[in-house]
């Protein structure tokens, strides 16, 4: 079994993003980039099932710029098989990232496609579920563990509720939650390695796929700050001011 | 002019408030009509409850027993058919609504607007990216349906009690697929207040310690009757279940009064908080970073200020 795991390059997690003063976008330039979390615990579980035997092949798959060469390495160099780079200078909404994504499943016939739930730069939630929707598959969503046997998924899945487990079929696409692993280290022989793995680069207007742009983004703008409050010297104070608020 | 199917979230035959919420937004985009869909394989509870909320013109049932569950994969299909006609299908951000929308949206072709804060006109909304690091305004095409989430801690529910709308049962022509199965809802037991919607919420992070050390978090709720919340680090430290964890990937709160308490406020957190009310932050190093957006902060010995708190109570 192939599986395809989607390594999205993301603003790092520990950059506090800035707004650009005219609201015209927010400062990526010579900010940290890495990949997004969730997509790490994606490869990560693809590795641990290549390891299991449940998988013989993983493909990490990027969709952007030239220069994401570098990002799809670092995904080679934790253990990835090969890449596939789909080649494009625009930004990429969802519902067309799912489309990419499905020309690319006709081409692999992958048993599994894990994503992560979100990328922490547009936080949409969305990608997994409208592949899974225009695929006609199973969507395992918000995954903490995973079981492959006899052909089909047994995920536990975070919901607001508690935890809620299901069956799929495969294929099936599954969204990762953070308490699913815990990804590994690249080390520095494997950085070595992955110089010799294979990267597909595709162009991505001869996937003939529709570039979706109903949505525009208009205007960008900082979040309304809170104002810094009081610090009380103790406990009693603290209860005083909070029931001359009524809040107690 | 606008018509919207606001998609009715339940569990255990109950209406969530997650439901009123959406409501709200749908009454803000000022259309004709605002229609709930109920989707259940008994809907008749939970129909009643949805025909009480002010602003609904209509309830829709489509009970199946395939809806027992809300399975994304079976529930799409039929809010898609059932979408015909409506220029907006909103969905509460919740686990559900985030798992369900954009396989309806992807259904109808159309791009999702996730997590609306704000309606700005019939197809504008605000929407918080970055961890809520910023805020876009996002136009979505009006000659598409639009599909959004709705941020539940930006809207307040709906009123309920003095509006009764009819509910008429309806059937959709969709194929069901059989491929996803329903196991099992593995529910922590709690009879404190629900975390989502409750008026008063105590969290606790890593600073509490250990999963024992919680019950000194869950006892000074209770003493005030608040809902109990935790940190990233604590639910993965095993101090606490999953259902608990507040920020940018756990839930969204936004309560009148939120207690911090042993949590130094990573910005994931923060994100998850940034509406309540009123801040209060407890915690032993006074340059953690959750003092920079507590109304009221404390610095202390978490375990010597609790029972000092509960004796001033």
């Amino acid at each position: 079994m192939k599986i395809l795991v989607g390594y999205k390059r993301v603003v790092d997690y520990n950059v506090r993003i800035q707004v650009k003063p005219d609201g015209s976008g927010v400062v990526t330039d010579g900010v940290k980039l890495s990949a997004n979390p969730f997509d790490d615990i994606a490869l990560e579980e693809a590795l641990r099932l290549r390891e299991k035997g449940v998988a013989e092949e993983v493909i990490v798959v990027g969709i952007g710029p030239a220069d994401l060469t570098a990002h799809l390495r670092n995904g080679l160099a934790m253990g990835a098989n090969r890449a596939i780079h789909v080649s494009t200078a625009d930004a990429v909404q969802p519902l067309t990232a799912a489309r990419v994504f499905l020309k690319l499943i006709e081409k692999e016939q992958p048993g599994l496609v894990i994503l992560g739930k979100q990328a922490i730069d547009d936080d949409a939630n969305q990608t997994g579920q409208m592949l899974a929707a225009l695929w006609d598959r199973p969507q395992a969503t918000f995954a903490s563990k995973v079981e492959i046997a006899n052909g089909k998924a047994t995920v536990t899945r975070e919901v607001d509720a508690g935890l809620e487990v299901i069956e799929a079929e495969l294929p099936a696409v599954i969204t990762t939650d953070l308490r699913l692993n815990e990804p590994r280290f690249i080390k520095l022989p494997d950085i070595m390695k992955a110089k010799s793995k294979p990267i597909d680069v595709i162009e991505f207007g001869s996937l003939g796929v529709e570039a979706n742009d109903h949505l525009k983004t208009t205007h960008y703008a900082a979040p309304a700050k809170r104002s810094k409050g009081v610090m009380v010297k103790d406990a009693a104070e603290l209860i005083a001011a909070l029931k001359q608020k009524g809040l107690l | 002019m606008s018509k919207i199917l606001v998609i009715a979230e339940h569990l255990g035959g109950k209406l969530n408030s997650s439901t009123a919420r959406a409501v709200s937004a749908a009454v803000a985009v000022k259309g004709e009509a605002i229609d709930v869909l109920v989707l259940a394989e008994n809907a008749g509870a939970i129909a009643a409850e949805a025909a009480k909320i002010e602003g609904v013109s209509r309830v829709l049932t489509i009970a199946r027993p395939e809806n027992a569950h809300p399975l994304a994969a079976v529930l799409a299909p039929q809010i898609a058919k059932a979408a015909a006609g409506y220029s907006h299908v909103f969905v509460p951000s919740t686990t559900f609504g985030k798992d369900l929308a954009p396989r309806v949206a992807a259904l109808l072709g159309v791009a999702q607007v996730s997590d609306v804060m704000s309606v700005e006109a019939a197809h504008t909304f605000k929407r918080p990216i970055y961890a809520g690091n910023a805020i876009i305004t996002v136009e979505a095409d009006p000659a598409h349906t639009v599909v959004a989430t709705i941020r539940t801690a930006s809207w307040s529910a709906a009123a309920s009690g003095s509006n009764s709308v009819p509910v008429e049962a309806i059937t959709v022509d969709a194929a069901l697929p059989t491929h996803t199965r329903f196991v099992e809802l593995q529910q922590g037991k709690s009879d404190r207040p629900d975390l989502q919607s409750a008026r008063k919420v105590v969290s606790g992070g890593r600073g509490v310690g250990s999963k024992e050390n919680f019950d000194i978090i869950y006892k000074f709720a209770d003493r005030i009757g608040a809902a109990v919340g935790a940190s990233r680090a604590a639910v993965d430290a095993g101090y606490c279940p999953n259902e608990m964890q507040v920020g940018q990937t756990g839930k969204i709160i936004a309560p009148e009064l939120y207690m911090a308490i042993g949590i130094s406020g990573a910005i994931q957190h923060l994100t998850g908080i940034k509406d309540a009310g009123t801040i209060v932050a407890i915690n032993k190093d006074g340059e953690a970073p959750i003092f920079e957006v507590a109304d009221f902060g404390l610095v202390g010995d978490l375990f010597k200020l609790i029972p000092e708190l509960e004796l001033s109570l």
